[in-house]
């Protein structure tokens, strides 16, 4: 689907001020959504314009990032199963309310995807079947890729018993 | 496969004798450190629930802390079966970034190793899978061709396998001689090889019986869980980012893209075989085509750092190497994100990166294919043996450090 | 007085016989984690043979090895498996932390990954090299067993010196002190959990 027939179908379905549609130098679609409506865009974009493989869910603190005015982005990559083509779908949120809706019951494949920004950043995905922690120990706490938090931790890593000579 | 199979039998549910085997993360089939947490009646597995992170370093965070030439060491480490295509894939991507068109020979060059890294990536995936279901000789000849690989990779660049070959505009050194002669040597060798490790395989009764019809994902579940590379084609869903969207050089050759339809292990096994020697096929034209000329990009796009020849004996290469080298001046990078991504032995290799207009990362996250595709493990597993696990694992070719990051 | 013994007899401390038969035939168990234990495959493949120094038997059941072989970075979700894995390792035993991230954390100084096994589990021989080449590892091996053959006793009482019990690192007292308490966890950030 070319750039114009996607900008018309969007704005049949969505109206012409919900979202803003642009592309990079290299000639990458990003298209910016209200996370509100998240949802029915995927869903749309699946159904009528073809882009039926979601192929990343990842996230952007943009805490330390010159001229932000949101705190997270949330990015939605989507592909199609026949083509390279490609559409960066992205959404913003902000603290205190940090919660989306699932894309689990459109793609499966987002379960992981989802639990991971979840781990890392600490957005809850609602109507997700099992959000926990995917990576880190389930008692972990503090979400270590948002920019708040330091590289080396808070001295988690040094947190477990020695075992001596003596012991073993 | 009977879909009966799939469920488990209803009067199981309420059985009390179902076991919970804990597989893992210590275990000589995973390979890793992967956990599985089976549920299991007699040897039937009702419930196969992973659990990740045995390894999880932080990738991602140490993306923002180095540079963009500093940080392919990291991805050396990140899948350490085939770490050249990893470097292809940042680099790419940071290029993408900035703007920067490489060389053509530095293409083809490029394209030579993320093809060699395919191979020595799907050798191990192959001979591990025969390995962990009992065949140990196609193991021991698999791995034998990897240390030739090992071999052509030391001559490149010093190292065996944590290659960091690629820079941000090019390449650390121009390929020599040396190594092209022993790239056609492989050429030459490997068919005989494959051709073996086939005939061990492909009709071996105890091989075939444990992985047909195993694990099968059909071509929507494929599409609905995210699979890409050879999981992806073996089930029928022709996405090959080399033919879709040519990258570096692979416009220039003729070759084909390996598909099934059945899905299953063995399928997925036949899949990466055959897209060896297409490897084969691709690295030959590239080896027959190769453009002379520079591999890095001038010196006035300050991006690379020039020879130290320029820099001892000009004024422009001794500011050329300051520009770069200095903490405050580096290369600029627009303020935009990016996502790049190309076919990677596993699948879908992808960098998104954010940056904020300095010379590091704001944010470098990998799409890895390894955790989408372990993600469907537990689909895969229901109704199965537990002999079946590691079939099923070595066909998927989990690679922790790829998965955990 | 003249003692004779015949040819094919040899006179030697128990001490050092049970040191020659252990040092000879070191079972490992490799808990590889990421890289090195792809170098710690090549070891014992065709082309190293790790065999040729006695050590090619690679057990992974703990209870039936006496070398530890840590190859990869260890973080801190694998740590525990790591201590109980040594813990049930049987008398005498040895580990060799193999490359640059078991050693110390190598480039991964991040939240998660921790900064040397050392700290953590008492460490015989170290490896640098990132990942290291099979040749270090041999040497290593052949380094441990002289180790094995010099200090060995019948016992294990070498084990039991002052200078063993002793905290390799300097680098100790950034290390939490056994006895204190567990820091508090840090607050989850509300409107947020699950």
């Amino acid at each position: 689907m070319d750039a114009n027939a996607l900008k018309q179908a969007l704005q049949q379905r969505f109206g012409e001020l919900a979202w803003q549609y642009s592309e990079s130098r290299r000639g990458e679609r990003r298209l910016v959504i209200p996370a509100g409506q998240l949802l029915s865009y995927l869903e749309f974009l699946r159904s009528d314009c073809g882009f039926d493989a979601l192929l990343d869910i990842t996230c952007v603190d943009y805490l330390h990032y010159r001229g932000a005015k949101d705190r997270f982005g949330l990015v939605y990559l989507l592909g199609t199963s026949t083509s390279g083509e490609r559409l960066v779908l992205r959404c913003y949120l902000n603290e205190p309310n940090l919660k989306i809706a699932s894309a689990v019951p459109l793609w499966e494949g987002a379960n992981w995807l989802e639990r991971e920004v979840f781990d890392m950043f600490g957005i809850a995905f609602e109507g997700h079947p099992d959000l926990r922690r995917v990576l880190l120990p389930e008692e972990f706490a503090g979400f270590p890729l948002r920019k708040d938090y330091p590289l080396r931790g808070r001295g988690e890593r040094h947190n477990f018993e020695r075992i001596s000579r003596n012991q073993s | 496969m009977a879909s009966g199979l799939l469920e488990p039998p209803a009067s199981a549910i309420d059985q009390e004798y179902r076991w919970t085997l804990n597989f893992g993360p210590q275990h000589p089939a995973t390979h890793t450190t992967l956990r599985i947490l089976l549920q299991i009646e007699g040897e039937r597995v009702l419930d196969a629930r992973p659990d990740i992170g045995y390894l999880h370093s932080g990738f991602e965070k140490i993306g923002e802390h180095l540079n963009y030439n500093q940080y392919v060491t990291v991805t050396d480490r990140m899948n350490y079966i085939s770490p050249l295509a990893n470097n292809i894939a940042w680099h790419s991507a940071v290029e993408n970034l900035l703007g920067i068109d490489v060389p053509l020979r530095c293409k083809y060059i490029r394209t030579i190793l993320a093809e060699l890294a395919r191979i020595s990536d799907h050798l191990l995936c192959n001979g591990a899978c025969a390995l962990d279901t009992g065949a140990f000789t196609a193991f021991l000849y698999a791995f034998n061709q990897r240390e030739e690989l090992y071999q052509i990779f030391e001559t490149l660049c010093g190292a065996r396998f944590t290659t960091s070959y690629t820079r941000v505009g090019g390449l650390m050194y121009d390929a020599t001689p040396k190594f092209i002669e022993q790239v056609r040597q492989f050429v030459k060798n490997f068919p005989k090889v494959h051709a073996d490790v086939c005939r061990l395989l492909n009709r071996n009764r105890i091989f075939v019986e444990r992985t047909k019809g195993i694990g099968v994902l059909t071509k929507a579940e494929a599409i609905s869980r995210c699979a890409t590379g050879p999981v992806a084609r073996a089930s029928g869903v022709t996405r090959d980012l080399r033919k879709d969207s040519p990258y570096l050089a692979y416009g220039d050759f003729d070759f084909n893209v390996i598909c099934s339809t059945d899905g299953d292990c063995f399928h997925r096994y036949l899949v990466r075989m055959d897209e060896m020697l297409e490897s084969l096929r691709i690295i030959e034209q590239a080896l027959e085509n190769l453009p002379p000329g520079p591999v890095n990009v001038p010196m006035a796009d300050r991006a690379i750092l020039p020879d130290k020849s320029r820099v001892y004996n000009t004024i422009e290469g001794l500011i050329t190497h300051f520009e770069v080298v200095m903490t405050n001046r580096g290369f600029q990078s627009p303020r935009d994100e990016c996502y790049t991504a190309i076919e990677a032995p596993n699948g879908e290799l992808g960098f998104y990166i954010v940056s904020d207009g300095s010379e590091t990362a704001y944010r470098a996250r990998c799409r890895p294919p390894s955790f989408i595709h372990f993600a469907m493990f537990s689909h895969l597993m229901k109704g199965h043996q537990v002999s079946d696990i590691v079939a099923v694992l070595g066909s998927l070719n989990v690679i922790a450090a790829e998965l955990d990051r | 007085m003249d003692v004779s013994v015949p040819e094919n007899v040899m006179v030697t401390k128990l001490d050092s016989l049970a040191s020659w038969c252990r040092k000879n035939s070191l079972w490992p168990m490799p808990f590889a984690t990421a890289c090195c234990g792809i170098e710690l495959m090549a070891t014992g493949a065709s082309k190293h043979d790790v065999a040729r120094f006695g050590a090619e038997v690679f057990r992974f059941s703990p209870r039936q090895c006496d070398l530890m072989i840590v190859a990869g970075r260890v973080v801190m979700k694998m740590l525990p498996v790591l201590q109980r894995i040594w813990l049930q390792m049987p008398e005498p035993k040895w580990c060799i932390s193999m490359g640059a991230c078991a050693s110390t954390g190598g480039v991964f100084d991040t939240y998660s990954v921790v900064q040397g096994i050392d700290r953590f589990i008492p460490v015989d021989m170290y490896v640098p090299g990132c990942p290291p080449r099979p040749e270090q590892l041999i040497q290593a091996i052949i380094d441990l067993q002289d180790k094995i053959q010099r200090e060995g006793t019948l016992m294990g009482k070498e084990f039991q010196t002052e200078a063993r019990q002793r905290p390799k690192r300097a680098l100790l007292d950034i290390v939490t002190p056994q006895s204190a308490p567990r820091p508090e966890p840090l607050p989850i950030i509300p409107n947020v959990g699950v």
